[in-house]
């Protein structure tokens, strides 16, 4: 099987709590593959472990044939992991382009040039400016982070995560706080990154998850206790007993 | 060099620790609990010394008169500030923090010379324990034997407060977690309150104990603060194990190194060169401690454990 | 964003007031205030080397002033030692300063937050004591520097050309400092001030970048403690007290965090502010003695009141008016 990324046996404890329990996970290519879960299942903390916030316990995580279950995270990102958060993680004290330039001159080599200013390189500021019209945040690339408002910072978010030329896509709950509108922006977005990026995307959001992922895996207390096709999963009763069965007739 | 001076230091190094561990103590609680940096700890521990000698010359060289001003007086001092002048930065950054402490610190220098004069004022230790007392063979200074004693004895108590009672749980929880402590609708600024004059009072305790034996005279909190400083980082900020731990590290290697290290190395390096190198080593050694500690542990040696 | 701006011009015109301290002063028949104002330089550009690593990387560094006593002892070492060269001075307080900072910074940056502000100070109060130590080089009572700096072409000798070396260094290092906190390697500190766990997200290795920062802010400071070894033909451990970096953050905050002119500003007003205040004299003898021996509570106190209320500091408070209007 020709996975991007390979999660195998991850346990992660804290304290006396088991917040990754035994959990394996494999990604196919230019999936969307999207993370289910009632509170407290433990989806951020995988994200979490993906990334390399932190460590897990016991347990590989093979990204692209390399094993990177110990690499720190700056080094998971050059090798093509990006990472979006739940809780917005911006510059505030950047304008919307100073953000996604930064993500872009992650990649484009090091940092450590001292004359030219960054908005006169090109090199940096076309890649950017192409993420925004991506994410539909061009208008807005000199207004403050300050200014933005919420669902825009989300969106700012998303064309971060974009600019840093990414191989797989780790998204937290991109729609966390967004209108029914802005949602549907997301969700088109995400439908058209289909394909070019895997994505593994953590979400709440029922319909966007049923209308974009192409296999869904179920979280419960730490651990898989489902994964396939949309269509299996909603056929589940173990899933609908445990987590669906208390969103009542979302389907 | 003899058993006997070797001992000496040794004891030496640890009464120092034990003045560092009152002044680490409320220093670290402040920083671990109300994250908090407090540069004018150094100035309660002045004010300590100072009330103390105020009290021992103005009450005919009582001792007793002189610790039940100086102790008081620091808490009350200590709240005074904590209410007029630090409170309001609680919220704010530690740049903020340290600027606004290192400004207080200024200024109590200055009114301290301008009360008491830029010269040192003097009190004596207590006629009761101006004597020595008998360790292993060794005549040891009986004051400076009480200052360990008492410092102990304070260490058990605090350890007493803080793992036995309801006010020390509040405090340990704050130190662990304080915006869940916040959320749990306990009473955050009287616990803020009480560990901020808990703090000041064992500034006092340790400015009276000094007093006899060291300078008192304006600045002397800051070298003493620096130190603190040390022990604190090593040891780990919040954690009241690191500070006590950490005071008597540092109290005794400073002690001990300043000591032995330049007779020491007069055994291997020639005369002249010995007597260049020693002191500036033997004065960098705690420094080279704390940096050694940091590189292998940044955390400190006894690190609190975070919710 | 290279408009020229009334904050521009404002800057301009303070900078071309300096240039023409020595004339005003040769007009006024009073060499005090060349020395007066080489000082303010001098701690300005000390300041502005901390305010790359403070005002734009959020550092907190309380123990730059032993970069600057690295400036001075390098000077007055080598000139004990018979070595009058400007050159020798530069190379080997550079040197020194460089490589402390490399070890030094290498350590501290291991911590953050409060644990970096507190390591820092433990450090400089280290070499402090080294300094003091020094008994050859005058331990504690500092140590005289019969002669300034010759650098061949010219000799720091003339008070006159010290003041424009040091104006052409602060205008230099102004300028540089401007390029560099546009650059990407500026743009990595101020993203890592602004929220490190999304740079290091982003791939970089932040670290590398902080420490790079931070020898440079030092070697900044280095050139500062040189022109004031020149200028007091003194050095002293007392030139590394802890007192000392805290009025370099004092300045750095009164001018404006992170601003380019700030520190400039900052370091005038704090110096200026001292000098009349240690010399003020109302008339009224109680008043008069209280003052002369006692004003340093009263910048105590300056202090507390900057950081309770003058929290964007004076230069800052007029980039943030210009910014909020665009």
């Amino acid at each position: 099987m020709n996975a991007v990324l390979q999660v195998q046996g991850l346990i992660k404890r804290f304290g006396g709590l088991t917040a990754t329990d035994d959990l394996s996970l494999a990604l196919v290519p230019g999936e969307i593959h999207a993370v289910i879960g009632p509170n407290g299942a433990g989806k951020t903390t995988l994200i979490n472990q993906l990334s390399g916030e932190f460590f897990p316990d016991e347990g590989r995580i093979v990204f692209d044939g390399r094993d990177i279950t110990h690499l720190p995270p700056h080094e998971r990102a050059l090798a093509g992991l990006g990472r979006s958060y739940q809780i917005t993680s911006v510059f505030t004290d950047f304008t919307v382009l100073q953000n996604v330039c930064m993500a872009v001159q992650g990649h484009a080599g090091h940092s450590f040039r001292f004359w030219t200013p960054v908005w006169r390189q090109r090199e940096l500021t076309e890649p950017a400016r192409a993420a925004l019209a991506q994410v539909g945040l061009a208008d807005r690339a000199d207004t403050p982070v300050a200014a933005l408002a919420h669902g825009e910072r989300r969106q700012l978010e998303i064309a971060m995560t974009l600019a840093s030329s990414p191989k797989l896509l780790l998204l937290d709950e991109p729609m966390a706080g967004m209108s029914h509108a802005e949602s549907e922006g997301v969700v088109s977005l995400l439908a058209g990154l289909k394909g070019r990026y895997t994505i593994l995307l953590v979400e709440h959001d029922m319909d966007a998850v049923f209308a974009l992922a192409d296999r869904i895996t179920v979280l419960v207390y730490g651990r898989a206790i489902a994964c396939g096709t949309p269509e299996e999963i909603r056929n589940n009763r173990e899933v609908r007993d445990a987590y669906l069965g208390e969103q009542g007739d979302l389907m | 060099m003899t058993t006997g001076l070797l001992l000496t230091q040794l004891l030496n190094g640890l009464q120092l620790g034990v003045l560092l561990f009152l002044l680490s103590a409320g220093l670290t609680l402040v920083f671990g609990i109300m994250n908090f940096v407090n540069l004018s700890h150094g100035s309660l521990y002045m004010m300590g010394a100072y009330f103390a000698a105020a009290g021992f010359n103005a009450f005919g060289g009582s001792f007793l008169a002189a610790a039940l001003i100086a102790v008081p007086g620091t808490m009350l001092l200590g709240v005074l500030v904590e209410r007029i002048a630090l409170s309001t930065l609680y919220t704010r950054d530690h740049l903020d923090q340290v600027l606004a402490t290192f400004g207080l610190i200024l200024f109590f220098n200055e009114v301290v010379r301008f009360i008491w004069g830029p010269a040192s004022v003097y009190m004596n230790v207590p006629k009761a324990l101006s004597g020595t007392v008998d360790l292993f063979g060794l005549a040891y200074p009986s004051y400076r034997f009480a200052i360990i004693v008492v410092g102990l004895l304070v260490g058990v108590a605090l350890y007493a407060i803080i793992h036995r009672t309801r006010v020390g749980m509040l405090i340990r929880a704050g130190a662990s977690n304080p915006d869940m402590v916040s959320a749990l609708g306990v009473n955050i600024k009287g616990l803020n309150l009480t560990v901020f004059a808990l703090g000041a009072g064992l500034a006092g305790l340790a400015g009276l104990m000094a007093g006899p034996i060291v300078s008192v005279q304006a600045g002397m909190g800051e070298p003493i603060l620096i130190l603190t400083l040390v022990v604190i980082v090593t040891g780990g900020i919040g954690s009241i194990r690191g500070a006590f731990y950490g005071a008597l590290i540092v109290g005794v290697v400073d002690t001990m190194g300043r000591a032995l290290l330049p007779t020491l190395l007069r055994e291997f390096l020639e005369r002249s060169v010995a007597q260049a190198v020693g002191p500036a080593i033997a004065s960098m050694l705690i420094y080279l401690l704390m940096a050694a500690v940091l590189a292998w542990r940044p955390q400190g040696l006894f690190p609190v454990k975070h919710g | 964003m290279d408009k020229v701006t009334p904050r521009i011009v404002l800057a301009a015109a303070l900078l071309a007031l300096l240039a023409l301290v020595p004339v005003a002063s040769v007009l006024l028949g009073q060499s005090f205030y060349v020395t007066l104002f080489t000082r303010i330089m001098i701690f300005a550009l000390a300041a502005m080397g901390l305010n790359l690593i403070l005002g734009y990387g959020g550092l907190v560094s309380f123990g730059h002033a032993m970069y600057v006593g690295i400036g001075a002892y390098a000077v007055g070492i080598l000139t004990f030692h018979g070595v009058g060269s400007g050159w020798a001075h530069l190379a080997a307080a550079l040197a020194v300063g460089g490589g402390v900072a490399l070890v030094v910074g290498a350590i501290c940056l291991r911590t953050s937050g409060m644990a970096f502000i507190m390591i820092t100070l433990a450090f400089a109060q280290m070499v402090f004591f080294l300094g003091v130590s020094l008994r050859d080089y005058g331990g504690d009572d500092g140590l005289q520097i019969p002669n300034r700096s010759d650098f061949g072409l010219f000799s720091l000798a003339n008070g006159t050309v010290l003041y424009y070396a040091t104006f052409a260094l602060l205008v230099g290092v102004l300028f540089l400092t401007h390029r560099i906190v546009h650059s990407r390697f500026g743009m990595v500190l101020r993203g890592c001030k602004s929220n490190e766990r999304r740079m290091k997200a982003l791939g970089f290795p932040t670290l590398r970048y902080k420490l790079a920062a931070y020898v440079i802010s030092a070697l900044v400071c280095v050139l500062a403690g040189v022109l004031l070894g020149n200028l007091t033909r003194f050095v002293a451990p007392a030139y590394m007290a802890w007192t000392v970096s805290g009025e370099l953050i004092v300045m750095i905050v009164l001018g404006g965090l992170g601003t380019l002119f700030g520190p400039i500003v900052g370091a005038a007003a704090l110096l200026l502010l001292e000098e009349v205040l240690s010399s003020f004299k109302t008339g009224i003898a109680a008043v008069d003695q209280l003052l002369s021996q006692h004003w340093l509570a009263l910048i105590g106190l300056f202090i507390v009141l900057v950081v309770l209320v003058l929290k964007q500091g004076l230069w800052g408070r007029l980039v943030a008016r210009e910014e909020s209007r665009r």
